[in-house]
């Protein structure tokens, strides 16, 4: 069943956008993540107009993620406290990065800078994930269950002033952790048009030290407003938020989020980050190949306005 | 225009008359004056030409559509149409290898670029016309007349720009990779189907029809064509652009919703 999407201009299939929705959707309730840095490169694999698809992806997101942050607040997976402290560092950060954004564009490597900043951070990101969780599995398989934590460890990190006490994540650190975590990942954001979940989430693991349950649904509940405020910038600014595509999308998305979510809270802390960590080095990887491999056609067609 | 269309059919009905007999002879002097003035307006126009539709509405199920353009000529010639879309700028970009990566490098940018371009012929436009005929009615994608606006690179290489652009239009379905067929019918009677594919852009087009004698033209016809978005879908692109934050903030209450409301069915489940 074919319909045609107002903003985007063009014709799809609705079960094929229905689909692709809930198996983003799926990932984010799983991982936590927002999905877009699938979902963007997927739509525009499906002759969506870039600008549309991170339109209309930030758009779906705010949906999946409230589905998301329901599900998890249910079984009391996530942290007000330090979500409301990721979101005002991600605030400062998103209005830092779309003004970096267009200086960027002015010198007219957008693009690059784009698709850079994806391969290095998901290269990162991934590489790290996969190295300590399959250590993490390999430890906990020899010496049987270890806790794992860095509760014990005292750095300097623990010395810095407005302690606050984070009782889901059982910490107590810092408040201005949170506040540049999510200022680092705000400026991300807002350049590579994503929730910036696949980043967001290795940092509370491996920065803050929270448990990865508690993990997934404090980043949604961040990137519930993230998002929504990157489809108010694109509706307002560019016009490219389609809301018949994006409400496809995220009926498949809610579905897939819930189901999700169900299947993140059976599988182990570990085991969950291997996949994650599998699943952005894929990604990198694809992006990767294509800035590399020689193209189809050298040359591209921009439609300008004027 | 639809006059003397409909001229030669009302000819025929009154010869159809006289074959049966005329009953009164003032009848038949009021159809020799018609005649007359019907003759009169053929000569006048050689060729007309119209479109089963001059409005193409893009609803919310649409996937391309197809029109008829359908006309008649005062005698045998060459038919050749030109089915041309609004005029754009376009920005044609190159990639190159940077050490090991391939980036956009230089970049050309066109005016006057016809956001759909498709010729349909009776015959091969090699054999209708010379080149500097077809290039003065821009017949064919290499007479394209784009407006060079910037560029980044010298004189040599813009013909692989120009060809680019071309290509990548084609590869979108929005120029023709070739001329299309002109169908005539006992010299005198030309149709051609015209289709559009989904991703066609709105805008007011034209189709031009040529009529071709010993190489050149000895008639041409306009005729306007407008798509256009209705219904919907035309309603929700009015309100993104007309009002774009009060669309962002409905966009973003619809997501919070409907992701609300997929929580709370789960949880019944």
């Amino acid at each position: 069943m074919q319909i045609y999407l107002p903003i985007a201009e063009m014709s799809v299939n609705v079960f094929v956008i229905f689909g692709l929705g809930g198996a983003v959707g799926f990932l984010s309730g799983v991982f936590g993540v927002g999905g877009g840095f699938l979902m963007t490169p997927l739509l525009m694999f499906l002759g969506v107009p870039p600008a549309v698809a991170v339109g209309t992806g930030a758009n779906q997101i705010v949906a999946s993620s409230v589905s998301g942050v329901i599900a998890h607040t249910r079984r009391g997976n996530v942290d007000f406290r330090m979500g409301g402290m990721l979101l005002v560092g991600g605030l400062i950060g998103s209005t830092a990065g779309v003004w970096l954004f267009a200086v960027l564009q002015e010198t007219g490597q957008i693009d690059l800078a784009i698709s850079l900043s994806y391969v290095v951070f998901l290269g990162a990101v991934g590489g790290l994930m996969l190295v300590e969780s399959v250590q993490a599995m390999v430890r906990s398989q020899r010496k049987g269950a270890t806790p794992r934590g860095n509760a014990g460890r005292h750095t300097w990190i623990h010395g810095l002033p407005f302690k606050m006490r984070f009782r889901k994540s059982k910490l107590y650190i810092s408040a201005l952790l949170p506040v540049a975590v999510g200022i680092f990942v705000g400026v991300l954001t807002a350049i590579m048009g994503v929730g910036g979940g696949f980043v967001m989430v290795p940092a509370m693991i491996y920065l803050l030290g929270m448990p990865t349950q508690v993990v997934v649904g404090t980043s949604l509940f961040q990137i519930i407003f993230v998002t929504a405020n990157t489809t108010f910038l694109q509706a307002t600014i560019n016009q490219t938020v389609d809301v018949v595509l994006a409400v496809i999308l995220l009926l498949g998305a809610v579905v897939g989020a819930q189901a999700g979510a169900r299947v993140g809270t059976n599988l182990k802390g570990e085991q969950l980050r291997v996949l994650l960590a599998a699943l952005v080095l894929g990604v990198c990887l694809k992006l990767a190949n294509d800035l590399v491999a020689t193209p189809d056609d050298v040359f591209t067609l921009i439609s300008e306005v004027g | 225009m639809r006059a003397p269309r409909g001229s030669p059919r009302s000819r025929r009905s009154l010869w159809v008359g006289f074959g049966v007999g005329a009953l009164v002879g003032v009848l038949s002097f009021a159809a020799l004056g018609l005649l007359a003035s019907a003759r009169a307006q053929q000569t006048v126009v050689p060729l007309v030409a119209d479109l089963s539709k001059h409005l193409v509405a893009i609803t919310t199920g649409f996937t391309g559509t197809d029109v008829l353009l359908f006309g008649a000529t005062d005698g045998p010639g060459d038919v050749v149409l030109v089915v041309r879309g609004p005029l754009t700028r376009k920005v044609v970009r190159k990639k190159q290898l940077w050490g090991i990566i391939w980036a956009n490098r230089d970049s050309v940018t066109y005016d006057n670029v016809p956001a759909y371009y498709q010729v349909f012929a009776s015959r091969a436009l090699e054999d209708i016309a010379q080149t500097s005929v077809r290039a003065r009615h821009q017949i064919g994608t290499e007479h394209l007349a784009f407006n060079l606006v910037e560029k980044s690179v010298t004189e040599s290489f813009l013909p692989g720009f120009r060809a680019a652009l071309v290509r990548l239009k084609q590869k979108q379905h929005l120029y023709g990779e070739r001329t299309l067929p002109v169908a005539m019918l006992a010299n005198r009677l030309f149709r051609a189907e015209l289709h559009f594919p989904a991703n066609v852009p709105t805008g007011s087009y034209s189709v031009e029809v040529y009529l071709f004698r010993d190489g050149d033209v000895v008639s041409a016809e306009i005729t306007p064509l407008v798509i256009s978005k209705t219904g919907v879908g035309a309603d929700l692109f009015d309100f993104a652009h007309q009002r774009s934050a009060l669309y962002g903030v409905a966009a973003i209450i619809v997501a919070i919703a409907s992701g609300w409301a997929a929580a709370a069915a789960f949880r019944r489940v």
